[in-house]
């Protein structure tokens, strides 16, 4: 396939249909609505369905609907919608139903302001629904990453038969890059009963994996699927072994699958004593920052998450053992700088640089606080080896 | 005796339901299964059940097809996208007043002006039972519940008016007590291609009966006997008739009109994907 100029929505719409999406249900919100406007003309050609929804809480139940149908399905949003999709998330969470949500984020709260970048949706991403309840979130930081995330995203929702999130920002989403599309991606095909109704087929009876083999409508296995805590038959259940079961199975059929779900770019780590940790469109800035710092004789690398929920706490714990210290950039107040030092665990001192002013990061914003770091972390390790100032650039 | 042979549409090791002796709730999911029953294009495994959150929708745990026990008040969108991702199916939404015309208001009027085909079944007692008897969009003017304790003054919504408006193309109404006629109204409602509503008026002995002094389920049933009219009676009758209690029921609204599946159907062949 030949090169093409497209939008990171663009290249959503694209990996999802790729990955077999064959549904969607939207409704209008900036700045996620070229996805929807792909969709609509996209998925009519491969047979598929488009809906445009009266809320964003509909856009949710509809594409739940189709996917216990047998569709495999995605919607999309950003801040107030995704708000508003929060309810049926749970729902899907606890109906074990494959859905991909996108959240191109902007800045927050409420209304907040539309059509500037932001990533103030870090937390919601992870615990926007009540109750205790797993989710996998994934952030594409190119237009050629956001087509193979949505994949991927597609993929993982099917496979563990629950809600993800696709976290993209306004910069990502609105970027526009030259990108060849691969003719072919791996594709997970939607689970299926292996035993039948007369075999005493239950539909939530989990496989080798925790995941249970849910049969779609219409297929004459004549299940209950509900949001209320069910037994392996589908129905509910008053009882307190079996919630804890439910809940308890909800989490580790994730968990278990971590170390595989938990993707995260690293360059320059070899011999890195700082780094700066980013996700998303802001890492496109951090990477320009780490490159000169480099340059200048920084010993220091490049940390991207690309799978951010379960959390890539390993990994960070691992880095972190050789690092002195540690900067989290992200576009919002302070969110994943929490996750960042309870992985941590103070083996390093971790520093936030954080933006909340609709404006994206300058590289020369990440090198500041590169150059801060490096300078305190410096004077500190003087001061407890009672070295003079000018070893410093051994720390380096 | 006739023959019980609506039965199998029933999960026997569901049973006994969960709702109070004397709910009208039974009857009307009963209605819907005879009504099914009827139909030869109804069948246990082409038919999705999709209901809410109260009382009347814990029907579709008691009925043997595949079911959906939805989010409050968004049975509709749910059943809008089974739907459309296999118009080949039947689909047949149960809710109740609180459900469909409070929470899930929006849905409604927008499932009705959509007019994808589903048939939608409202059970009507007036009242949030499974909360323990507040005052719903359909609790009438005056009556009480546990969040109008001197009676209500919220003007209640007329569901079957306010789907005729938004574009339902088959609008009816029954009673519990008026059981064949609402197997009727349900029966046809499945026949029609399009978005059709009925409601059904059930009883609530526990949480509206009981503390508006209306006597015991079989007394709420007489009131719904003797103030019941039909449309036809009740379009010839002079206003001063139509008062106090007295409401009408049968079927109130039909039209044709494209549903939003068959629509779709060709957008998909003026993009060139309807073989797909």
């Amino acid at each position: 396939m030949s090169a093409r100029l497209m939008q990171g929505n663009e290249a959503i719409a694209e990996g999802a249909l790729k990955a077999g999406v064959r549904f969607f249900g939207g409704y209008p919100i900036t700045p996620s609505t070229e996805i929807a406007e792909g969709m609509a003309k996209l998925l009519p050609q491969v047979g598929g369905t488009f809906v445009q929804m009266e809320d964003e809480i509909a856009s949710m139940g509809v594409v739940l609907g189709a996917s216990l149908a047998g569709k495999k399905v995605l919607t999309a949003s950003s801040g107030p919608g995704i708000s508003l999709k929060q309810e049926l998330i749970g729902y899907a969470a606890a109906a074990e139903i494959p859905v991909v949500i996108v959240n191109v984020q902007r800045v927050g709260p409420s209304t907040g302001q539309p059509t500037a970048p932001s990533q103030g949706d870090v937390m919601q991403a992870r615990w926007g629904t009540h109750g205790d309840h797993s989710i996998i979130v994934l952030s594409p930081w190119s237009v050629r990453e956001a087509f193979d995330i949505a994949v991927k995203a597609v993929n993982y929702a099917e496979r563990f038969r629950t809600p993800v999130i696709l976290l993209t920002d306004e910069i990502v989403g609105h970027l526009r890059e030259n990108v060849e599309l691969p003719a072919e991606v791996e594709v997970y095909p939607r689970r299926k009963p292996k035993i039948s109704r007369a075999e005493g087929y239950e539909p939530y009876t989990p496989d080798e994996d925790l995941v249970p083999n849910v049969a779609n409508f219409g297929e004459g296995y004549h299940i209950h699927v509900t949001g209320l805590i069910h037994d392996e038959t589908g129905f509910p259940v008053g009882s307190p072994k079996i919630t804890r079961e439910a809940i308890k199975r909800m989490h580790e059929k994730i968990s278990r699958a971590e170390d595989e779900i938990v993707e995260v770019h690293t360059e320059f780590m070899d011999d890195a004593k700082f780094a700066v940790v980013s996700f998303g469109g802001t890492a496109r800035t951090v990477y320009e920052s780490v490159l000169d710092a480099r340059k200048r004789g920084i010993k220091i690398g490049f940390i991207r998450l690309v799978t951010i929920f379960p959390f890539a706490d390993k990994i960070i714990r691992e880095l972190s053992k050789n690092l002195r210290g540690l900067i989290v950039a992200e576009l919002n107040y302070g969110q994943l700088v929490n996750e960042v030092e309870r992985a941590v665990r103070g083996q390093c001192p971790v520093k936030l640089c954080a933006k909340y002013d609709m404006t994206i990061f300058e590289p020369e914003e990440i090198s500041a606080a590169i150059d801060e770091l490096v300078a305190e972390v410096s004077s500190i390790r003087n001061e407890e080896l009672g070295i003079r100032n000018d070893d410093s650039a051994e720390v380096k | 005796m006739v023959e019980r042979t609506y039965e199998k549409f029933f999960r026997q090791n569901r049973l006994p339901h969960l709702w109070c002796p004397g709910c009208g709730n039974g009857i009307a999911m009963k209605a819907i299964v005879q009504a099914i029953e009827k139909n030869p294009n109804f069948t246990q495994d082409n038919t999705i059940i999709v209901s809410g959150i109260g009382c009347s929708s814990r029907a579709s745990g008691y009925m043997d097809f595949d079911t959906l026990h939805t989010a409050h008040g968004r049975a509709i969108p749910f059943a809008t996208g089974i739907k459309l991702a296999r118009p080949e199916l039947n689909v047949i939404v149960i809710t109740g007043d609180g459900d469909c015309t409070a929470i899930g208001g929006n849905h409604f009027i927008h499932g009705c002006r959509r007019n994808v085909d589903l048939t939608v079944v409202l059970f009507n007692n007036n009242i949030y039972g499974m909360t323990g008897g507040q005052a719903s969009p359909m609790t009438p003017l005056g009556k009480k519940a546990t969040t109008a304790p001197y009676g209500s003054v919220d003007r209640p919504f007329d569901a079957c008016k306010l789907a005729e408006a938004a574009g339902a193309t088959y609008v009816a109404r029954s009673t519990a007590f008026h059981v064949q006629h609402l197997v009727k109204m349900i029966e046809d409602g499945l026949n029609n291609r399009g978005f059709s509503f009925i409601e059904a008026l059930v009883q609530c002995p526990t949480a509206y009966g009981r503390r508006n002094k209306l006597g015991d389920p079989a007394k709420m049933m007489a009131w719904m006997r003797d103030n019941a009219v039909m449309k036809n009676v009740w379009d010839k009758q002079p206003d001063d008739k139509k008062i106090g209690d007295k409401f009408p029921i049968g079927l109130f609204y039909k039209a044709e009109a494209e549903t939003y599946d068959a629509a779709y159907q060709h957008v998909k062949e003026l993009a060139g994907g309807a073989a797909k």
